[in-house]
């Protein structure tokens, strides 16, 4: 897995955006141990602690829990997963509809593109 | 008590002010960028504070002590050019580092050494510029040290080999060590730094924390420093 950041924005907050994806797309599992922290800043090639800075971050967001000794896993709680999975989808609709009506579509337009973009994948 | 307090530094040399009332504070736990152009002062601030040159004025303390045999012990130096006997091997070298410092991981050394291919029975006038660069910093990163003093780590070796020095330097990392590293190559460090501190015509101008710099100014700590020393 490559990790790659975009300049001016945080590097935090980029780890949250890529662990999310992966946390979302079960890359890594509900349940599964995470690296750890030096293990996954190597992997990135960032500083441990904006590494850990985006972990906690991570946590408060309930998407990662950390048991004292045995280290950090992926939340099991369904509720907060499908949460997650929402909250993207938003995030892509947004994005998706500010481009389209860019380009002068109306709502009803967009709404029927995907309708038939959706046909054309059956 | 910060491991390095810089209070009113000055260095005079004949015609020339190369630290001009340097201020600097630096704690344990970090990885601190040194950065200025060619000529800034990087290299005259690291050699005060591994003992090297005296200053004409202020004081440096690190953990505590003014440099010289006490704090030698407690920190680790890559000069900027080769300071080993070149007829030396490395396996020679590897001798040198255990007797002079207590703190030597030989075994860490030789892993590194066996990771970056370097002959063990060659000597060292014998090999390229770069592997000597990369015999140099294991010996220096395989010190368990407080301070890693490390003047343009990068400079001469490969993006591979690069990659593998600033992964070396994420490992390395420990909450009671403190790593300087001064560099111009600032897009290949940026990420692996705590702190930024820029050093212009032997003055510091900036000293903030990388993720700062990002959220403040939307630019890369690289950006910024093309803007701060704009030819």
């Amino acid at each position: 897995m490559d990790w790659k950041f975009r300049n001016g924005i945080p590097i935090y907050l980029q780890i949250i955006d890529e662990m999310t994806m992966r946390i979302a797309s079960g890359a890594y599992k509900p349940g599964e141990k995470l690296p750890s922290v030096r293990d996954l800043s190597m992997e990135a090639g960032v500083n441990p602690n904006t590494m850990q800075k985006a972990m906690a971050e991570l946590e408060r967001k309930k998407l990662v829990f950390s048991e004292r000794t045995s280290g950090r896993f992926v939340t099991e709680d369904e509720s907060v997963l499908k949460e997650l999975h929402e909250e993207l989808a938003k995030k892509y609709f947004a994005e998706l509809s500010e481009k389209l009506t860019k380009i002068g579509m109306t709502g009803e337009e967009i709404a029927e593109a995907i309708r038939s973009w959706l046909e054309e994948l059956r | 008590m910060a491991r390095i307090e810089i209070n009113g530094l000055t260095k005079e040399f004949t015609g020339l002010t190369a630290l001009d009332s340097v201020d600097l504070s630096l704690e344990k736990g970090q990885i601190v960028g040194l950065l200025g152009p060619n000529g800034s002062g990087k290299t005259t601030l690291i050699k005060i504070l591994n003992g090297l040159l005296k200053p004409t004025a202020g004081t440096v303390l690190i953990n505590n002590m003014t440099p010289g045999i006490g704090t030698k012990k407690a920190v680790a130096f890559l000069p900027d050019r080769n300071a080993l006997p070149e007829y030396m091997t490395t396996d020679q070298l590897l001798e040198l580092y255990q007797d002079f410092f207590e703190d030597f991981n030989r075994e860490k050394a030789e892993a590194m050494i066996a990771d970056l291919g370097i002959s063990t029975s060659q000597q060292m006038k014998k090999m390229s510029k770069g592997t000597k660069e990369k015999l140099q910093l294991c010996l220096v990163m395989a010190r368990e040290a407080d301070v890693y003093l490390l003047d343009e780590p990068i400079g001469g070796v490969d993006p591979a080999t690069r990659d593998y020095i600033l992964r070396t330097i994420i490992s390395n990392y420990n909450e009671d060590a403190l790593v300087i590293i001064a560099t111009h190559l600032i897009s290949d460090v940026e990420s692996v730094l705590d702190d930024v501190v820029f050093i212009k015509e032997g003055r510091v101008v900036l000293h903030k924390p990388a993720e700062t710099i990002r959220e403040e100014t939307g630019e890369s700590v690289d950006q910024l420093f093309r803007e701060v020393f704009r030819c």
